[in-house]
């Protein structure tokens, strides 16, 4: 792969891995005895291997190569691996958390492997990890083929690629040394907080530079939902990670927010981070991924337009329903509960769109495991975005918050709907992407669908039931007024619910495992077949097409 | 200047619900506006052939 770089880019990338170098060193050497230190020897190691494999292949003569007959694809091709590889690690620690829950005894008494380190390793494993790369490699693939020109240059891929994996091993490696601001989901302290805004913000040059290379002249509509979700994630990150770090050689910092702002700040970002980066930019692929697959263009192209302008603009005020009953203002609650009630309306024009493309392609739907993946997630999605939106009613929320009914709601999301279009899209895309002529099984797509469906069924109705057990049983008065059941009472009253809800962990790590194996044997053992196109168009003139032009 | 506190107070209860009902006129006549009909179409079945050649 370096050897399709030039001596130009190659020197770039080395002068870059160079600094990064640096960076550790400064990093190992100013934060001794601190987990920063720990992390500055992670940032070495990491460029040392990029900077030995570019010193390695110096000498390496360029291989001439016309850069306008293909598209750049050796970043997707990766991060689809790394992509695959976060989400047997992170499903495989959900799994060991969840069974920690049944039998505390797994923890094993080690300080690294307690609940309060793995959740976190489980949770940014799946977002980031498995999510942040499935949603950059489909993104550098969508944008290409929607613009049909190549992505300008080929370090800033790489860049952002293995930069934001830089970032999710320092965050997952932080929270086993206890490094945490604890704010969900933006657990990770301050330098790594810097570092994916440099990242982000060579994604967001990057996918404006592709745009505007385009020989189309209307930017399809999957390209907005993944620039919706790179912008709004940056404003999100950048905001709520305002800190003061306690000292420059030191994890520690301090949140510029506090109390009640701090909890509001917090869950903007938190509800954001679902909406833009656990749905817009998996809408994106949605969008792109389904029609594509069925051979039938999305049922409607302006209803795709209207959800996509709601969806942005009210999941913005939705925020504040994570913190009913609190300090937070009556009306600032009510106004989150109101949008979040109100955004059912383009939640469930998004997956009704995607339903309606597939009518009249349902025997396709019956034989192609990969366009049920869709269709069911389609389905997960329109059955937990009403869900989110019932649960952010005040009282509804009464019950449910702070129970497994929250946990159950966001993993009826995150893998009903997020893991299951990732697979769907990973399956859609790897034949083509990799030259082959088909995947290596397609029984084992099967059984992957079939474990998936089965695994997230199970542990959603797990979380139900126990969740609504517990937030009963935590608000049930005996007669003299005081609660009827202690805390430990709910606990084991969960307890057959924790092991079911590992059973379906179990049976969701298998199917991606299966995945993962699939894939890799489809890039070793199926034989090449190069389409006859899926190029970039050729410009007649050396000048990109205009929006004017058309 | 000096800013009351239920001037202040009011437009932060109320500013957002001007603007959401312009942008959701604006868009909705974007998204229905006659003359953009064609080049929807095209975009929606642009996709399908992208891999498979140029579609002009």
């Amino acid at each position: 792969m370096i050897s399709s770089l030039t001596q130009a880019e190659r020197g770039a990338a080395m002068l870059i891995t160079l600094a990064g170098m640096v960076a550790g060193l400064a990093m190992a050497a100013a934060g001794q005895g601190d987990p920063m230190g720990a992390h500055g020897w992670i940032v070495l190691a990491f460029f040392a291997l990029f900077f030995g494999l570019l010193v390695r292949a110096a000498y390496e003569t360029e291989v001439p190569e016309d850069r306008s007959l293909a598209y750049y694809d050796d970043p997707t091709k990766v991060g689809i691996l790394i992509a695959l590889a976060w989400a047997v690690i992170a499903m495989g620690m959900g799994l060991w958390v969840a069974a920690q829950l049944a039998w505390p005894e797994l923890r094993f008494d080690a300080a690294w492997s307690g609940f309060g380190r793995l959740r976190p390793v489980h949770t940014s494993g799946v977002i980031f990890g498995f999510g942040g790369n499935a949603l950059i490699a489909t993104s550098f693939h969508i944008m290409q083929r929607t613009s049909r020109a190549r992505m300008p240059g080929q370090v800033a891929p790489w860049f952002v690629l293995l930069g934001f994996n830089l970032f999710c091993i320092i965050a997952a490696s932080g929270y086993l040394m206890g490094v945490t601001q604890s704010k969900e989901y933006a657990e990770p302290e301050w330098y790594a907080d810097i570092w994916l805004v440099v990242v982000w913000v060579v994604y967001f040059t990057l996918y404006i530079r592709t745009l505007a290379r385009r020989h189309e002249p209307h930017i399809y509509v999957a390209n907005w939902y993944y620039l919706a979700f790179i912008l709004v994630v940056a404003v999100l990150h950048i905001v709520n990670n305002l800190a003061v770090p306690a000292s420059w050689t030191g994890a520690k910092s301090y949140s510029a927010f506090s109390g009640v702002q701090d909890a509001m700040t917090q869950w903007w970002y938190g509800h954001n981070a679902v909406a833009f980066f656990l749905t817009s930019g998996f809408l994106g692929m949605l969008y792109y991924f389904l029609p594509k697959r069925a051979g039938r263009p999305i049922y409607s192209y302006r209803l795709s337009i209207i959800s996509f302008w709601g969806i942005t603009f009210f999941y913005i005020w939705a925020g504040s329903h994570h913190l009913h009953y609190t300090a937070l203002p009556h009306w600032v609650q009510t106004l989150g509960m109101t949008f979040s009630v109100m955004l059912l309306v383009p939640s469930w024009a998004s997956a009704g769109n995607a339903l309606m493309t597939l009518n009249g392609a349902w025997h396709k739907v019956r034989d192609d495991a990969t366009l049920r993946f869709m269709m069911v997630a389609a389905v997960f999605y329109g059955l937990s975005t009403f869900e989110g939106s019932f649960m952010a009613i005040r009282p509804v929320n009464g019950l449910s918050h702070y129970t497994d009914w929250t946990i159950g709601h966001v993993h009826a999301g995150a893998m009903g709907w997020v893991a299951l279009i990732t697979f769907g899209s990973i399956y859609a895309l790897v034949p083509g992407l990799w030259r082959r002529e088909t995947m290596y099984s397609w029984k084992a797509v099967e059984w992957h669908f079939w474990l998936a469906l089965a695994g997230t069924v199970i542990y959603v109705f797990a979380m139900w039931n126990s969740g609504i057990i517990q937030g009963l049983m935590w608000r049930t008065y005996g007669e003299s007024g005081t609660l009827l059941y202690s805390f430990t009472d709910s606990l084991v009253a969960m307890h057959p619910y924790y092991v079911a809800r590992a059973f379906g962990g179990l049976l969701f790590v298998t199917g991606a495992i299966i995945g993962a194996w699939n894939v890799v044997m489809t890039i070793r053992h199926v034989p090449r077949q190069v389409p006859a196109h899926d190029r970039p168009t050729t410009p007649k003139t050396m000048e990109p097409a205009l929006p004017a032009a058309e | 200047m000096d800013i009351p506190h239920e001037l202040f107070v009011g437009f932060s209860k109320s500013f957002g619900l001007f603007y959401l009902i312009a942008l959701s006129i604006g868009i909705t006549l974007y998204a229905f506006w006659p003359s953009l009909k064609e080049r929807f179409d095209k975009a929606a079945k642009s996709i399908l052939d992208d891999e498979d050649g140029p579609c002009r």
